[in-house]
């Protein structure tokens, strides 16, 4: 009996694993077969090439569209890890007037979905001329409710002490942020990095807002684009969908390790 | 004398630190959050559009009066509701089955740990055209259903299956995000709590529904209203998967997709924004009852 479910154990946990990487292996060989066996479910190991991703990469935009995204990513992630990291810190350490004024509203607009200022926001940056640029897709998500929230919960825990003798030894408050508290961080800030650069790599409904020419596209807009055209060719856009999926998939097995431990330390939960 | 000024220039030294350190929130929630609401909220009870501002005029609560009589807002609500209450328990379900089981002795379990959370880290845009070809009239999951006798629907484009696919799909994809989440909450009950039960000759039933669940009754909560603000947003599926249209016969038009096609594509702003406050509003209220249900929450 006990074995039996043992067994019957092993089967849901595999099973289960087979239901969330099956579809990226099927998507993977699709991507590798030649268009004239895609109507067969048979694979012919002998014939996977990669010439769907030349293809994509060469015939269409989709380098462009990768270093859009990447630029985007890279600006907004660094944005939010320094500025969240500062803003919690001073929320978690920092006394002055307000504060808890201020920790409240980052608790409230959390709440707020972002789709409520869609309208505005993009009626502001279409004044701007920031309609279809780096800095309309950049600037107005440099900072995170959700993140800074992260960040305090971590900053509560680390001890007091460090930051004293660090005090008595004539180090500012930047100085001490900086060289002492970051580094001990880690956790948490690696867990940051994994949901600020998968959620702005991810993000589809902000920059169809904000693009509105192909070489500003980032990859979501461009392979939901190259879908819309040419969805016959299955291989090429499982092509765009793995390359698309590839770096934060990297990213994360990256960071993993970190990944438990920074969300048990920070609390959030 | 000498040590009260002192103390008092530390203190305005801390104080503007304080300040310098919030500051890049500070601008950033007012330019880009607080005055784009304030002006959202204006604009709700207007005639507006983008394309010809100065035609723009006062219509009170028009806006918000032809909500409750156009059907497809009605429908897009009725979807919406019908999507989270279908995505919210199911995937808090897997999530916490999930999380027990790389929370215990299993041969490979960052391997699993790993394998369970990698569709939450996939884009939506990505999983959506991967769904697209999996679910597809003659795609794999159809053939290994015809293995069984089992005539599959067109999933996707049938006016029935539409939206329970873009459910599935949801589910698939975010269930790693909640088990994370119960996982770390898992770790952080105390074992004595366990080992007393033991002693007391507790099965392994009642130490789940003993200590387990009570114990975890604040992550539960905090999942619950993810989720529950998460569902109510959804739009990236409906999206690709409906090529924009909401297709087919509105079978996947949700809240926020109605929003953007009114809002960008018949520039109809100012409705477009009534309908955003009425799901903030939404969110807000079910938020709210959560937190009377489960009284000690959080934060």
């Amino acid at each position: 009996m006990q074995k039996m479910l043992r067994f019957l154990f092993y089967i849901v946990v595999v099973g289960y694993a087979g239901i969330t990487l099956g579809p990226f292996i099927w998507s993977i060989i699709t991507s590798l077969k030649p268009t004239s066996e895609l109507n067969t479910f048979a694979v012919n190991i002998k014939h996977l090439t990669l010439d769907n991703y030349k293809m994509i990469i060469t015939k269409f935009p989709f380098l462009r569209w990768f270093i859009n995204s990447a630029i985007v990513a890279a600006i907004v992630t660094f944005g939010n890890m320094l500025f969240n990291s500062m803003a919690g810190y001073a929320l978690a350490r920092i006394n002055f007037p307000g504060k808890n004024f201020l920790f409240l509203l980052v608790l409230a607009l959390m709440m707020i979905p972002g789709q409520v200022v869609m309208v505005p926001t993009y009626i502001l940056l279409s004044k701007l001329g920031w309609v279809n640029t780096y800095m309309g897709l950049t600037i107005p998500f440099l900072t995170s409710n959700f993140g800074i929230f992260l960040m305090r919960q971590f900053f509560l825990t680390i001890p007091r002490e460090l930051e004293e003798a660090a005090t008595i030894d004539g180090m500012s408050r930047f100085g001490i942020f900086f060289k002492i508290v970051l580094p001990l961080a880690k956790p948490a800030l690696a867990t940051q990095f994994i949901f600020m650069f998968t959620g702005n790599w991810n993000s589809f409904l902000w920059p169809s807002l904000l693009t509105s020419t192909s070489d500003m596209y980032t990859l979501p807009v461009g392979l939901n684009s190259f879908y819309g055209q040419y969805y016959q060719f299955w291989n090429q856009v499982m092509a765009g969908a793995i390359l698309l999926t590839l770096p934060t998939i990297v990213i994360f097995l990256i960071f993993q390790r970190y990944f438990v431990r920074g969300i048990a330390t920070t609390g959030l939960k | 004398m000498g040590t009260k000024m002192a103390m008092r220039k530390r203190y305005l030294y801390e104080a503007l630190t304080g300040y310098a350190f919030m500051l890049p929130f500070i601008a950033s929630i007012s330019i880009f959050l607080i005055g784009p609401l304030i002006y959202a909220f204006i604009i709700s009870f207007k005639e507006f559009s983008f394309l010809n501002p100065g035609a723009s005029r006062w219509i009170g609560f028009e806006n918000y009066i032809k909500l409750f009589s156009d059907p497809t807002f009605k429908r897009a609500l009725l979807n919406t509701t019908l999507y989270s209450l279908g995505v919210v328990p199911t995937q808090l379900i897997i999530a916490l089955i999930l999380a027990l089981i790389v929370n215990s002795d299993i041969k490979g379990k960052t391997f699993f740990r790993v394998a369970y959370y990698i569709p939450t880290v996939t884009s939506t845009v990505a999983v959506s055209v991967i769904f697209l070809y999996l679910f597809k009239a003659d795609g794999l999951v159809n053939a290994l259903l015809a293995k069984f006798g089992i005539q599959g629907p067109t999933w996707f484009y049938d006016v029935r299956f539409a939206l329970p696919s873009i459910m599935m799909m949801a589910i698939w994809s975010s269930v790693g995000n909640y088990m994370v989440i119960f996982l770390a909450g898992l770790q952080d009950i105390p074992s004595e709590l366990y080992e007393a039960a033991e002693v007391d000759g507790a099965n392994k039933f009642q130490r789940f529904f003993k200590i387990t669940l009570p114990m975890l009754r604040p992550i539960v909560f905090f999942n619950l209203v993810m989720s529950l603000i998460g569902t109510f947003q959804v739009f990236d599926q409906a999206y690709v998967v409906s090529r924009g249209t909401g297709g087919p016969l509105d079978a996947t038009m949700t809240v926020v997709l109605y929003i953007y096609r009114t809002g960008f594509r018949d520039f109809n702003m100012g409705y477009a924004s009534a309908m955003a406050f009425v799901l903030f509003v939404i969110i807000l209220i079910l938020t709210l009852i959560q937190r009377r249900l489960f009284k000690e929450e959080t934060y």
